[in-house]
């Protein structure tokens, strides 16, 4: 039987072993992928091109981007865009439940009503709708609550209520919400019926069977999503230097108009939206690994 | 029988009465005048072939589905509605639920939460609608568990059990709410053929212990076994019922008899 079966690398070893013999175990010999080698030396050549000039081009004035980096203005953007992505998300992610909710809603003027909301600032641009709210005391001067036909009960002038921050909060809020809405919606149809009938066969009114059993288990759709859509915030507040509010973005452009630094200073503003977009995206994970505990990735189906 | 003043006056009230139930989905009706008695401690099992309407009429007891006309009471008490000058008003949300409260139900998918574990799944109920002590509570449904063969479970997420022992946490947790009637939805249908045995021995058990149970199934050994009243539904009416031994044994409608010569 030996001499049927070549020893592994023995010279000429032409012949082999007969499989179904089983006689010696076969030396397996992994498939070679030579074109990943080839990917790899072009990464490297690229990487290296990259490198050679972020180094030697001194137009990118790497010492001017680190001066700002920390300077005061910049910071105080910093934290400008931090409050509107907190506040917006707020908003929206509220707002968001209660469309959600009513767009399901078995009244059909509600969620006739929500539904058009939600077309309406999906349907538009969300640029359009910042300027819109900045200017809305072109539209509406005097802003007041009083009764239709009746007497007013409070008033204010639009140009001193709607400040660039109202707008601002008002545009990324509203817009947002519109999306959390479907976000929300889709987790919440995500629950199995026999879910809702369950908890209800239990003697659940409508309000614990939602906080209980239904949004729980919709959070797991509803999480990984609004973890983008916070991501995504975060860079969309930039949008916001269009009506001169001094976020993150805005304060590099307010002192490169002085110092004509634009590059350094977009380098400045650019390394700090990544640093956070980095450090949500770690949280983000993290949220995922938590909200895994009962069920992992995969649904949890009957049967 | 339109009947509003006649039921309360019979010596014994039975758990559960029907009256000329009616229930359609949109042009189609589903259920066509249904009687139907349960005597407290009684077990009805309810067969027929799918379409017949016998899952929609369990459902329409705890009120998961509303009906048409007609009315059904549980336990002397009107479900989802409420009497006043020969109208049924349908009653609020919170009303309906304490109602529900006193009637378990156990589904064909089992239904068990599965972000809760198996002793929360039982746990959340009572402690949410009752709002319970946690402690008696606790103490209650790990004997629950133990009485269902499942004590070594309590910690477990739905998911990592078994099609049978996850049904049978479903009835723990229905128990857990000390109902005065089971409401069973084809609780064996769903389930791989050698774990249909395990709940079928809690069903016995439950019935030997005198709970008044209403069973929609297909297993007719068990219905002969274990039913006080077997009633056939064809087409959203009662074709026949009564003792098992009659309805199976010597079934009087023709109906009935190629049913059973089919499912046998």
């Amino acid at each position: 039987m030996a001499e049927r079966v070549s020893a592994p690398g023995a010279a000429g070893g032409t012949a082999t072993a007969d499989p179904s013999t089983g006689a010696l175990p076969l030396q397996v010999v992994r498939l070679r992928h030579p074109g990943r080698w080839i990917a790899v030396a072009v990464v490297v050549v690229l990487v290296v091109a990259l490198v050679d000039s972020l180094v030697t081009n001194e137009r990118f004035q790497w010492d001017v981007v680190f001066t700002y980096l920390f300077s005061g203005q910049i910071l105080s953007g910093l934290g400008n865009t931090l409050l509107l992505t907190v506040v917006a998300m707020l908003v929206g992610v509220l707002l968001g439940v209660v469309l959600a909710v009513g767009r399901d809603s078995k009244n059909p003027v509600i969620a006739g009503a929500c539904g058009v909301y939600i077309g309406f600032f999906r349907g538009t641009p969300l640029l359009v709708q910042l300027i819109f709210w900045f200017n809305l005391a072109a539209l509406y001067p005097v802003i007041a609550l009083k009764v239709p036909f009746g007497p007013t009960l409070l008033s204010g002038d639009a140009n001193v209520l709607i400040t660039p921050l109202v707008a601002a909060i008002l545009g990324l809020g509203l817009n947002e919400a519109a999306y959390m809405a479907e976000i929300v919606r889709a987790g919440l149809q995500s629950v199995d019926a026999g879910q809702t009938q369950a908890a209800q066969a239990l003697g659940m009114n409508a309000r614990l069977v939602f906080a209980r059993i239904v949004l729980p288990q919709a959070l797991r759709v509803i999480i990984p999503p609004t973890g983008n859509q916070t991501i995504s915030m975060l860079k969309t507040t930039s949008l916001v230097s269009v009506i001169s509010l001094p976020e993150l973005l805005y304060a590099a452009q307010i002192i490169y108009s002085r110092t004509y630094e634009v590059i350094p200073l977009l380098i400045a503003a650019s390394l700090w939206y990544l640093a956070l977009t980095t450090v949500l995206s770690i949280g983000q994970g993290f949220l995922e690994r938590r909200l895994g505990r009962g069920d992992a990735s995969r649904r949890v189906g009957v049967r | 029988m339109s009947g509003t003043g006649e039921r309360v006056t019979d010596e014994p009230t039975p758990m559960v009465v029907a009256r000329g139930v009616r229930k359609s989905y949109g042009a189609h009706e589903v259920i066509k005048g249904v009687d139907l008695d349960v005597a407290s401690g009684e077990v009805l099992c309810l067969l027929g072939p799918s379409g017949s309407g016998k899952s929609t009429f369990l459902r329409c007891i705890n009120h998961l589905e509303q009906i048409d006309a007609g009315w059904i009471s549980v336990d002397g008490e009107l479900v989802g509605y409420r009497e006043q000058r020969g109208k049924l008003y349908e009653l609020r949300d919170a009303e309906i639920a304490r109602r529900r409260s006193q009637i378990g139900m156990v589904f064909q998918q089992f239904n068990l939460f599965p972000h809760l574990s198996v002793l929360e799944n039982l746990m959340e109920a009572p402690l949410r609608v009752r709002r319970e002590r946690p402690g008696p509570v606790r103490e209650r449904a790990l004997a629950l568990l133990d009485r269902v063969g499942l004590a070594d479970k309590a910690g477990a997420y739905p998911r990592q059990l078994s099609g049978g022992q996850q049904q049978r946490v479903a009835i723990a947790r229905a128990l857990a709410m000390q109902p005065k009637l089971m409401l069973f939805d084809e609780p064996t249908s769903a389930l791989d053929p050698e774990l249909v045995g395990e709940v079928l021995d809690v069903m016995r058990g439950l019935a030997a212990d005198g709970m008044t149970m209403v069973v929609v199934t297909h297993e007719i050994g068990f219905a002969r076994e274990v039913a006080d009243t077997a009633a056939f539904l064809d087409g959203g009416v009662v074709v026949e019922a009564g003792p098992p031994a009659q309805v199976f044994g010597d079934p009087q409608h023709e109906r009935t008899r190629s049913f059973l010569a089919r499912v046998l």
